[in-house]
């Protein structure tokens, strides 16, 4: 892909949400207009759970000791039965026709005289024959022929906003407010969670996913990484012997008064959470079905070992994670969003497959996501621009694999400036999400909530 | 007033407890030369220093440049960690250290190191100097008035920040007997107005900090019980003659120190120093430094920063990477990032994560003087003790406890007899040697002090 010089507020974006994810660390003066990503300047403290068996970064709350985290964790975790929302975000805005075309349609023709994929390329998608699936979202149209998929082809909201930054703002907060600082997961929890289970709100990508920034419950986040240490040169033999003799100092010690014993105790403790932990999505961990493998495989790594969290009774609730690939498609958009898209659709469906093989497919939903979708013209470039209604996906076992929102066609469905109208409103699906999935109060969480009908989406 | 002093030996292994506690360990040869001075000339050497200077090579970053403190992101950790590892006055770095995580702001959001910076070397200058300058100073201090919300603080909407931590955490402390009142938070809002500064329209940096009188809540607050105009200066002047203030110093002072509370008469009489020296700093760290407690008292853990810098110093090695900024924040303390207002949390030094940290912290610091198995290792001694003394020699030479020693010996007798029967076994004594060194440099003996 040919760097997107105008696109300097996108890298920028991703840059701030490292950042306020960071809780503040070096954050960037903001540029004006450009509002601050919700959950900026939580704190974050890092610890090993051992009860989850993961490295994890709890946000908020600071008043409780990581002790007390610990046994929330545990306590939640007991038995654990409860329903989980995955939320996956496609980072760049993927371009809603492409992913879902109008094969025949005379105008997209003429629209994407370059781009414009031919009606053998794709599956016909048949709840409306005009619309084929991209051949990359070949896993996913599976998956729809099963009724696990509710598509929603023109999901967006009125008044558009063609800035990555503020639009993927909007869709984290849950509202059209560039001022409003809490995820629309976030308030969720904050309504429904535990005031001592990090685990509820959990971002897969190590730092704090913006949707999930609560006021009053801990979320957190993890990156999945091994926990060990290593010493340069030493190795084999040499370095299981170094082992057995860091624990007998470390137990040596341990016996002493003060600080030198504490020191000696952490020794011994971290030997053994090395020789136990094994994290979840790392090297000696195996999935019930295989997933993607080769080249980038953080994604399907970080959905086999969701599974396997929540398969081994994790309290899990809200799950963030961010997609492979990058939709921000400007220039060469064939190879980049083919890419992408075949990696996330293969990913999604062996994470299905791998739901079904534990018995678990009744208790979890993934919701697919892009914050705005491109101009329905192609630009010079192989490329589209900044567009307005996107496509979004809900997957589950118990999802209402219907149609949400109509395609509205080329003719009559583009706005004045040429991009495709929403047909269906983000926050009407977040609210479903809310009620019908987790049978909680939506009003509570999404502003104006009353004013979005809502569409079927759990059955 | 009698004040005592330590009166038991004072060796190589007391001077080094005393350059671990008052500075960052010591670099090859200084505990024995230390012990030489004897117990009160080794402490002055310490609390009246002379000139300041850096010895050793400049640091650098990881391609060899010179550090750029104030601008690229990570040098203020490394400047400040090249100051503590080549500084020729510990106690004063030391003791920056401790005002650091006294008046503890935060780069997150002050959001400018040349600010931080600044701040750092106000701390510095009053490092031994007068508590009552260093709080007047710090109360005008532009990284203050942004961490706190003194800038724009105004008669029609005084924010309270300030005001509460200057007393809370600062001078007097939270919910003590004959200790403020809340109303006492509203009135030194009120009196702490006036402070503002000028926003650049593009950056939002802020330049030109100053008191504006026209800013200021000019009429009377009631403080304490006292009525009057009070400004800033008043504020502090307020705080540090509450009848509160000289306790809540020595005990807060102690503890950086020391890791038991001092006993009733020594508390009362470091007060007294404290405030007969009107308020100077040097007499009562002085003071607490001969105090017996320091060296017949338990352990306590070397700060993150303290481990990474003494290692450096034993080891002979300046400050040449980058990576001393994530391993040591892997380790629970990055330099100008405290976790909050109250500074850093002494008793969660030592957690299984934060092990991890240290663990790569020695690692780092020994990697560039490890063998390389791959290659012949002639002068490598076949006898485990030898080869465990050559490997200690080469770690700068860290004090062990016997037993952990004796453990090293075994581990090294275990390593070298596995090498027979193992294919590799030639590689073994290099990597022994390795193991030896990172064993001794993350024992419990060196994490403590």
């Amino acid at each position: 892909m040919k760097p997107c010089n105008h696109c300097a507020d996108f890298s920028r974006s991703t840059l701030l949400h490292r950042a306020a994810a960071e809780a503040g660390r070096g954050l960037p003066s903001i540029e004006p207009g450009m509002p601050l990503p919700a959950g900026t300047g939580l704190s974050r403290r890092t610890f090993l759970s051992r009860a989850a068996g993961l490295a994890i970064s709890v946000y908020g709350v600071d008043k409780i000791g990581l002790h007390a985290l610990e046994s929330g964790i545990a306590n939640a975790a007991n038995g654990s039965t409860g329903r989980v929302l995955v939320s996956v975000f496609l980072p760049g805005g993927a371009d809603a026709l492409n992913l879902l075309y109008p094969a025949e349609d005379a105008i997209y023709r003429q629209l994407r005289p370059k781009l414009a994929l031919p009606a053998s390329a794709g599956p016909v998608f048949s709840e409306d024959t005009r619309l084929h699936w991209h051949p990359s979202l070949s896993p996913i149209a599976k998956l729809h022929s099963e009724g696990k998929v509710a598509v929603m082809p023109s999901i967006g909201y009125d008044h558009p906003d063609q800035s990555h930054f503020t639009s993927r703002h909007y869709w984290e907060v849950g509202a059209t407010d560039a001022n409003l600082r809490t995820g629309w997961m976030g308030r969720f929890l904050d309504t429904v969670g535990a005031p001592d289970n990090p685990l509820q709100g959990l971002s897969l990508d190590g730092a704090l996913s913006p949707a999930l920034a609560s006021t009053i419950v801990p979320v957190a986040a993890t990156d999945g990484a091994s926990y060990g240490f290593s010493t340069d040169h030493v190795t084999g033999g040499v370095e299981q012997r170094l082992y057995d003799s860091l624990r007998q100092i470390g137990a040596t010690a341990a016996a002493k008064p003060g600080w030198t014993g504490v020191a000696g105790n952490v020794q011994v403790q971290a030997n053994r959470l090395r020789e136990q932990l094994v994290p979840f999505g790392q090297e000696g961990f195996k999935p019930p079905v295989a997933y993607p493998e080769g080249g980038d495989d953080g994604f399907p790594r970080q959905l086999a070992g969701l599974a396997a969290m929540i398969g081994a009774g994790l309290p899990l609730k809200c799950v963030s994670v961010t997609g492979p690939g990058g939709y921000d498609t400007h220039a060469d958009q064939p190879e980049a969003l083919a890419s992408g898209i075949d990696l996330a659709s293969r990913s999604l469906l062996a994470f299905q497959r791998d739901l079904e093989s534990r018995g678990l497919q009744d208790r979890v939903i993934v919701h697919v996501w892009s914050e705005f979708g491109r101009r329905a013209e192609e630009n010079g470039s192989l490329g589209t621009d900044h567009g307005a209604a996107g496509t979004g996906f809900l997957i589950g076992n118990r999802v209402n694999g219907k149609l949400v929102g109509e395609f509205a066609g080329l003719k009559d469905g583009l706005d004045d400036d040429g991009n495709l109208r929403a047909t269906s409103d983000f926050r009407a699906v977040y609210s479903a999400v809310i009620e019908q999935w987790f049978q909680a109060d939506a009003a509570a969480v999404i502003p104006s909530a009353a004013s979005f009908s809502r569409p079927k989406l759990i059955r | 007033m009698s004040l005592p002093v330590y009166q038991g030996p004072f060796k190589a292994a007391q001077a080094e407890r005393l350059l671990w506690r008052a500075g960052f360990g010591p670099k090859k040869g200084d505990a024995a030369q230390l012990a030489k001075l004897g117990l009160v000339r080794a402490v002055q050497s310490l609390t009246r220093p002379g000139e300041s200077k850096l010895v050793g090579p400049e640091a650098t970053d990881d391609k060899g440049n010179p550090l750029a403190p104030a601008d690229a992101s990570g040098h203020d950790h490394l400047w400040w960690l090249d100051r503590m590892v080549r500084t020729t006055t510990p106690l004063v770095e030391r003791m920056t250290l401790i005002w650091h995580d006294w008046f503890a702001n935060s780069n997150d959001s002050v959001g400018s190191q040349k600010l931080m910076l600044q701040q750092n070397n106000l701390f510095r200058k009053y490092a031994l100097g007068s508590f009552w300058d260093l709080t007047m100073n710090v109360t005008k201090d532009p990284a203050m008035l942004i961490f706190l919300s003194g800038l724009y603080s105004t008669p029609d909407a005084p924010n309270e920040n300030y005001g509460r931590e200057l007393m809370e955490l600062f001078t007097l402390g939270a919910d003590r007997p004959g200790g403020y009142k809340e109303d006492d938070v509203r009135e030194q809002a009120r009196a702490l107005t006036g402070f503002t500064a000028d926003a650049d329209e593009k950056t939002g940096d802020y330049s030109n900090f100053r008191f504006d009188p026209t800013l200021h809540d000019n009429d009377v607050k009631t403080i304490f019980g006292q009525k009057g105009n009070f400004d800033w200066k008043d504020s502090v002047r307020l705080v540090l003659t509450h009848p509160n203030h000289p306790s809540f110093f020595v005990a807060k002072l102690w503890s950086y120190f020391i890791p038991t509370a001092p006993d009733a008469a020594t508390q009362a009489d470091l007060e007294q120093l404290y405030i007969s020296g009107k308020y100077a700093v040097a007499p009562v760290v002085e003071a607490i430094l001969k105090h017996p407690a320091l060296y017949t008292g338990p352990s306590m853990v070397k700060p993150p920063v303290v481990y990474n810098a003494g290692l450096l110093r034993a080891l002979g090695r300046g400050v040449d990477t980058e990576a001393w900024v994530y391993l040591s924040s892997q380790a629970g303390q990055q330099l100008f990032y405290p976790p909050n207002v109250s500074g850093w949390d002494d008793s969660r030094w030592l957690d299984t994560a934060t092990f991890q940290g240290r663990w790569n912290i020695a690692n780092y610091a020994l990697t560039t003087t490890s063998l390389d198995e791959g290659k012949p290792q002639k002068a490598l001694p076949k006898d485990p003790l030898k080869l465990t003394r050559k490997a200690l020699a080469a770690a700068g030479a860290p004090t062990l406890d016997a037993e952990t020693a004796k453990l090293l010996v075994a581990f090294s007798t275990a390593a070298l007899g596995a090498a027979a029967t193992d294919p590799d076994g030639r590689t073994f004594p290099a990597m022994t040697f390795n193991a030896i060194r990172q064993l001794a440099a993350v024992s419990p003996a060196q994490q403590t002090c």
